[in-house]
């Protein structure tokens, strides 16, 4: 398995990676406690992990928790260690890799402002139809629009909006749960 | 049984529950009132230390030397600042540590008050878990919390952040019942899987070239894990090697010993590594002095892997058989099922790689060339070993980083765990002169010595104020080179020789020094008159400082160069290390 190390110029021996990077969905119980999300994201930072998306939220009000959903790009080797230096933090609970673990659902809210009149303003609200978007703030010359969904529904609604007027955009970063009964 | 009192004296009731007779600290305005109610007690005793980095040193050295936590108060601001090179070497090395920081009021936290810092937020990296305590009637589950946390599982060091107004406020003080503490999410595992555990024996059972690679877990799990380690040893027959950490775990003075393994480790324990088919790990974290290239770590053995924290499986290489669990525990089962598949060490099957071993092991790599003239490291430290033995006193030994470290831990010899205190995982100079400090506090009839460079101990020399207010007959063996060794040798190796500041100028007296702050100074020069010298350190009732005027170039060998695979070991005869490392071994170091 160790047949790939090259020498390079810093210290010590650095793995060349030749297994492919995978992207995955994590979900994290923690204890919803002061400092708990500047430990998990300290933890990625320390040892070199990508964050694509973070959400974080209490969801069990009673007992104190907070589920974080995390999506990480790393190796199958490294979303290993991920998982494991995640378990080892002392108010984190349970870590489920929810790509590993089979369907789940994938989902995230965006609110999106467009500016324009005339043709623009028409189209914009027909595709916003089309998307299920829903009008939430309208001026005569501007929409903010929700839409929720995959992550790609978003991007191409944002994409659609950029020639008809997009002026800024605000996403949740994704919520995941699996499918079926079981909870976590 | 709830009573009322501060949130201060609260700290010092929950110290003296958890049985804590020593603390290692330094006062400042946010901590007074810790300091106060301390005043007006006399249970727990506190030692004045010179520089709070030197308190967490003793701490460490405290804790390992007798397996219960070490306790640490400071200040707010720079007293939390300067705790923090302990506290990330106690967590590299797995060392259970409380630190008590004192914290400006909650009503100015955030307003760069005088002596505020972020201190949950500096040191939430370099502790297993920290707390910042915002109100009085979370204190005491805080304080009996943070100890099963620094304790239980992989231990560490564990900071309380208690801002001044707590310390003041009025609470009930109660002692928490452990199982229902809020964290429900820590729960170490202690046993080893079964079935892991049978398919280890399993493997061992047909090995024909095993080798036990053991670490600091063993050391960490108590002293029953060595004596299960010993009997396993024992039944099977097999060979023990071990880390810088794990050393005194198994007997240096057993004939199944093959010295140290690593980068100065022994030639025999390296090749043996190297050429074994089945490697049992044993509280080890294939930490890169051990493994030398990864791509070329003994490429053909089966490996068993037993370590309490799952992150540390497969983390750097990939074993074959995982346990994860309490190292006493799992060798405990480990004996148990091997005794229920055979009565007979596997003598016979691995004869043939014993033999292989004495051949290595005549090779001598601990060898060197001794001198009438000048007194070599080595003999220096073996004189001091020899002279110890007859003291008739338990030897403690602590020791700084670098080429004495290595030669201390080549040449001094340990048949008991906890008996040997060194900064592996951080390698922080200025580590053995406080950790001494805090072995003779929990150990006072005991003789400890620091095995120190002339370098590293000016690191935090000032804790010799410390030694002599409490009468501590800590003894500092220097081995004075005039030379950061291990970064002169370094230099020789990959840098054309180019000594870019890697020498000591201007060096104190030692002797003098040692007089200034009320202690002894020795000075010996000749190899003739080293035992005599020694003797009389020993002699002393009292701190001493003893400057060892060594050989000034004298290499660290055996070593395994970067870029080189363990079985390419560098041994005592090569002349000129320079002209060993190609053009690529130099990029790595």
């Amino acid at each position: 398995m160790n047949a790939h190390l090259q020498p390079t110029g810093s210290a010590y021996f650095l793995t060349k990676e030749t297994q492919e990077i995978e992207r995955h969905t994590l979900s994290v119980l923690v204890d919803n406690e002061p400092g708990i999300l500047a430990r998990v994201v300290g933890l990625f930072s320390a040892r070199g992990y990508n964050i694509e998306s973070l959400t974080v939220s209490e969801t069990e009000h009673g007992r104190r928790l907070s589920r974080i959903t995390v999506v990480v790009i790393a190796t199958p080797k490294t979303l290993t260690q991920i998982k494991l230096q995640l378990e080892r933090l002392v108010p984190v609970h349970k870590v489920h890799d929810l790509t590993a673990e089979g369907a789940s659902l994938e989902r995230e809210l965006a609110l999106i402002k467009v500016a324009g009149s005339g043709d623009h303003r028409a189209e914009t609200l027909r595709l916003a139809d089309a998307f299920r978007a829903q009008i939430v703030d309208a001026s005569v010359e501007s929409f903010v629009f929700e839409v929720t969904g995959k992550p790609a529904k978003i991007d191409s609604f944002i994409a659609l909006m950029q020639p008809l007027g997009l002026v800024e955009v605000v996403r949740t970063g994704l919520a995941a749960i699996s499918r079926g009964p079981q909870g976590m | 049984m709830a009573e009322q009192m501060t949130g201060a004296e609260m700290v010092i009731q929950a110290l003296t529950d958890q049985g804590v007779e020593h603390i290692f600290g330094y006062p400042g305005g946010a901590a007074l009132p810790i300091y106060d109610a301390m005043f007006q007690q006399d249970k727990v005793q506190h030692i004045l230390v010179r520089h709070e980095q030197g308190a967490t040193h003793m701490a460490e050295g405290y804790a390992r030397s007798t397996g219960r936590p070490g306790v640490v108060l400071v200040t707010s601001g720079p007293g939390a600042t300067n705790a923090v090179t302990g506290l990330t070497d106690a967590l590299m090395d797995s060392i259970p540590l409380i630190c008590i920081t004192a914290q400006v009021p909650t009503t100015l936290i955030g307003s760069d008050a005088f002596q505020e810092c972020d201190t949950v937020g500096i040191t939430r990296s370099c502790t297993k878990y920290n707390y910042l305590v915002k109100r009085v009637e979370d204190l005491p589950r805080i304080m009996h919390e943070a100890f099963l946390i620094a304790t239980t599982g992989r231990p560490g060091p564990v900071v309380i952040d208690i801002p001044k107004d707590v310390q003041f406020a009025l609470g009930e003080y109660y002692q928490p019942d452990l199982d229902t503490l809020r964290h429900q999410s820590y729960r170490p595992q202690m046993d080893g899987d079964s079935a892991a555990i049978e398919a280890a024996v399993d493997l061992m059972l047909k090995a024909e070239r095993p080798i036990f690679y053991t670490g600091g877990g063993v050391i960490n799990a108590g002293p029953e894990a060595s004596k299960h380690l010993r009997e396993l040893a024992e039944l099977t027959g097999f060979p023990v090697t071990s880390t810088l950490m794990g050393l005194g775990a198994f007997p240096a003075s057993n004939p199944q010993w093959m010295g140290m393994l690593g980068m100065h480790g022994t030639y025999e324990a390296n090749l043996a590594m190297h050429d074994c088919d089945v490697m049992i790990n044993i509280g080890a974290r294939f930490d890169d002095r051990i493994t030398g290239r990864i791509d070329a770590f003994s490429p053909n053995s089966r490996k068993i892997h037993v370590d309490i924290d799952p992150s540390s499986i497969n983390k750097v290489v990939r074993v074959d058989v995982p346990i994860i669990g309490d190292c006493e525990r799992v060798l405990a089962e480990m004996v148990r099922v091997w005794r229920s598949r055979t009565n007979q060490p596997r003598t016979e099957a691995i004869a043939p790689w014993w033999k292989q071993i004495e051949k290595w092991r005549a090779v001598d790599s601990l060898g060197y060339k001794n001198s009438d003239t000048t007194i070599k490291p080595q003999y220096a430290i073996e004189r001091l070993y020899e002279a110890t033995r007859k003291q008739g006193k338990e030897v403690f030994i602590t020791t700084e980083v670098g080429q004495h470290q290595m030669w201390a831990a080549q040449h001094f010899h340990f048949d008991k765990p906890n008996h040997w205190m060194t900064s592996g995982g951080l390698g922080t100079m200025g580590y053995g002169l406080p950790a001494a400090v805090g072995v003779q506090v929990a150990h006072p009839d005991a003789l400890v010595i620091d095995i120190a460079g002339e370098a590293s101990v000016q690191m935090t020399m000032q804790e010799m104020s410390t030694a002599v207010q409490y009468r501590l007959p800590i003894k500092i063996f220097i081995l004075n080179n005039e030379r950061m060794g291990m970064v002169r040798q370094w230099q020789d190796l990959l840098h054309g020789s180019r000594y870019a500041h890697s020498y000591s100028e201007s060096l104190p007296d030692f002797v003098k020094l040692a007089e200034a702050y009320g202690g002894k100074g020795i000075r010996c020069e000749s190899p003739a008159e080293l035992d005599a010298a020694i003797a009389e350190m020993l002699d002393y009732d009292g701190p001493v400082l003893f400057d060892v005027i060594v050989e000034k170039d004298e290499n660290c060998l055996p070593m395994i160069p970067s870029g080189k695979p363990h079985n390419e070991i560098i041994l005592p005869d090569t002349a000129n290390i320079g002209d060993i490392i190609d053009e690529k071994g130099r990029q790595l170091v």
